[in-house]
């Protein structure tokens, strides 16, 4: 269960909002978190807490495809990402390392920035606890849960190449 | 009912007799690629699971992009882990400072990708590779470190969005142009998940740099990848270039779409996207006159030689607009000893233009030449969004190459007719 408080970002937010290129000179997730979202927020680094949840519209993550992003993310400790919808590499890669994610247009549209949050991230329920709402975030298609169960995309790779399948 | 080649590439590459839209699959690949921010990245996940065999030594490409030559001590140490990584796996694709480009110009040029094949790049344009007539798209450093280790990628086959371009061109109007204007039609998320085809007349008869260009920004539509069919312009460029044999693939007749879009192009004029969101665009005439402080030829949108060509052609007896920089930076080194054969650097230079070794530079905002506070920059590249090439305050337009030398020539968004006088064009680049 993650309980934390929400931080909305709107539509469009891109990568280079979430880590400026100009940071990718190191892969150090806690070094990479102390810029995270200061395009969109330059406070944002200081303000979130461990468990908080970043709420987004639209396209979240979209642009390039620097795994820098959803890692300054989980540098920061924050709980998992809610958007209406996800770009494309963004969505591969927090499956790919592990950072939560739920999908839920309904939710992503109705948090506001300060309400706080309780995700079931097994079962998809987002709570908010500030408004008395609750939501059912889109499930994950079978073949990314068999990912996500395995721990990510390496530890699922490891078990393929250890099963002795030719590949 | 028929199949789009994208489906048949990837059933050929899957074992199977077909795929369809929506299928998870398990795709051999035919070249995978890193660049020097993302593989480090990679690398650290392969030695964090304790995977020290690779799939193929010769299939595995590295390519020193970004921070080329390393602009500081951290990017300096970041490229030493992907250098020392090559160096202990013996890759033979290593492309170090001095030795390559830009990935998404170089592979191309090198003849590394062809049609029929996978491909997957650790860089979100990959999906340049298209137009070629081949699967590649974009993914993070974990998929590559993954693919790196088996050979092999997860994919979700995609729709298909189908784009036909009728009509008589412009002679301004470029790959840039289309692709800008499709972007502007379906937006930059009309193509989320899905592959884009292009085709049609108009297009065809472009060449494969501009087909190239197309295909590049198929990302800032949201799209997993884009695809034009192989044919003689592309058999042409192969020619003498292509590493490994290739196989073409074409769209059945009967083939089902996502979407399936008309254009007849005839009288448009160049595209120009506007600050910050790749789809605001618009005809540079109802731009024209916006202020710029710099200028950017290059990227691996638009910083071929043709580009550079016609840059050189506007520029030539001319000069920068004063309190304006003009970045030309040539995609690759190959290109950049093009340039200084044909003379075009002597003319950049002479017109007080800034030209560097091939790098992204700024086009990510990483270094040669920076934006400032409020500074506004029109760019040959391919994005946009707040802050890419320096301040989050900064502006970028992006724009072919010709309106973006000619801006620098003006110091505002312009028209080339504007520079060469109106009825005039170039001769062919
Ligand atoms: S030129 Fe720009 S868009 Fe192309 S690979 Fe380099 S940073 Fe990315």
């Amino acid at each position: 269960m993650i309980k934390g408080t929400a931080y909305q970002f709107g539509d469009n937010i891109d990568t280079d909002q979430i880590i400026p290129a100009m940071y990718l000179t190191t892969t150090d997730p806690k070094e990479l978190a102390k810029h995270c979202m200061e395009i969109a927020d330059a406070d944002f680094p200081k303000k979130a807490k461990a468990g908080d949840i970043l709420v987004a519209g639209r396209n979240f993550g979209c642009g390039s495809s620097r795994e820098h992003a959803p890692l300054s993310i989980k540098g920061l400790d924050l709980g998992l990402v809610i958007a209406e919808s996800f770009a494309r590499i963004f969505f591969r890669n927090c499956i790919n390392i592990g950072m939560p994610i739920l999908e839920c247009p309904e939710a992503a549209k109705e948090i506001q920035s300060g309400d706080k949050l309780e995700v079931d991230l097994d079962q998809g329920v987002i709570k908010n606890l500030t408004k008395g709402k609750t939501y059912q975030a889109q499930a994950f298609p079978p073949f990314m849960q068999e990912l996500i169960k395995a721990g990510g995309l390496m530890p699922y790779v490891k078990k393929r190449l250890g099963s002795g399948m030719t590949i | 009912m028929g199949y789009t080649a994208m489906q048949k590439i990837l059933a050929a590459h899957t074992g199977k007799k077909s795929v369809e839209p929506g299928e998870f699959i398990l795709a051999k690949v035919d070249l995978a690629m890193a660049n020097d921010v993302t593989a480090p990245l990679a690398i650290k996940a392969l030695e964090r699971h304790g995977i020290t065999k690779l799939w193929n030594k010769d299939r595995i490409a590295i390519v020193f992009s970004h921070f080329v030559p390393a602009k500081d001590i951290l990017s300096a140490a970041q490229a030493a882990v992907a250098r020392e990584f090559a160096q202990k796996y013996d890759l033979s694709l290593f492309f170090d400072e001095g030795r390559g480009g830009i990935e998404h110009s170089l592979l191309p040029e090198l003849g590394l990708v062809v049609p029929g094949e996978v491909v997957i790049g650790a860089d979100s344009h990959s999906c340049t590779y298209g137009g070629l007539g081949l699967f590649s798209t974009g993914v993070g450093s974990t998929d590559v470190a993954a693919v790196m280790a088996t050979g092999e990628v997860w994919l979700k086959v995609p729709e298909t969005m189908r784009f036909n371009y009728r009509g008589k061109l412009d002679p301004w109007v470029t790959g840039k142009d289309l692709i800008l204007y499709t972007i502007g039609q379906i937006t930059f998320e009309g193509a989320l998940y899905r592959n884009m085809e292009f085709t049609g007349p108009a297009l065809m008869q472009l060449s494969m740099e501009a087909r190239l260009t197309l295909t590049n920004m198929v990302v800032e539509a949201g799209g997993k990848s884009g695809f034009i069919e192989a044919d003689k312009v592309t058999e042409a460029y192969l020619k003498g270039r292509a590493k490994r044999p290739y196989t073409i693939y074409k769209t059945d007749p009967d083939a089902k779409f996502y979407a399936n879009y008309d254009w007849d192009l005839t009288g448009m004029e160049p595209q120009v996207a506007q600050p910050n969101l790749p789809d605001k665009v618009a005809g540079v005439s109802t731009i024209k006159g916006a202020k710029v402080h710099s200028a950017f030829l290059g990227s691996c949108t638009n910083g071929r030689i043709e580009d550079l060509r016609i840059a050189a052609q506007i520029l030539k007896g001319r000069k920068v607009a004063k309190g304006l920089r003009f970045m030309v930076i040539p995609a690759t080194q190959n290109i950049y000893r093009q340039a200084l054969k044909e003379g075009l650097i002597d003319i950049f230079m002479e017109a007080e233009a800034v030209v560097s070794a091939a790098t992204c530079g700024p086009c990510l905002g990483g270094h040669m030449g920076v934006l400032g506070p409020n500074e506004v920059c029109i760019s040959s590249s391919n994005r946009n969004f707040p802050g890419r090439m320096g301040h989050r305050d900064s502006k970028v337009y992006l724009a072919n190459p010709a309106v973006v030398t000619a801006s620098a020539i003006t110091g505002y968004v312009c028209h080339p007719e504007e520079v060469l006088g109106k009825g005039k064009t170039l001769a062919a680049a």
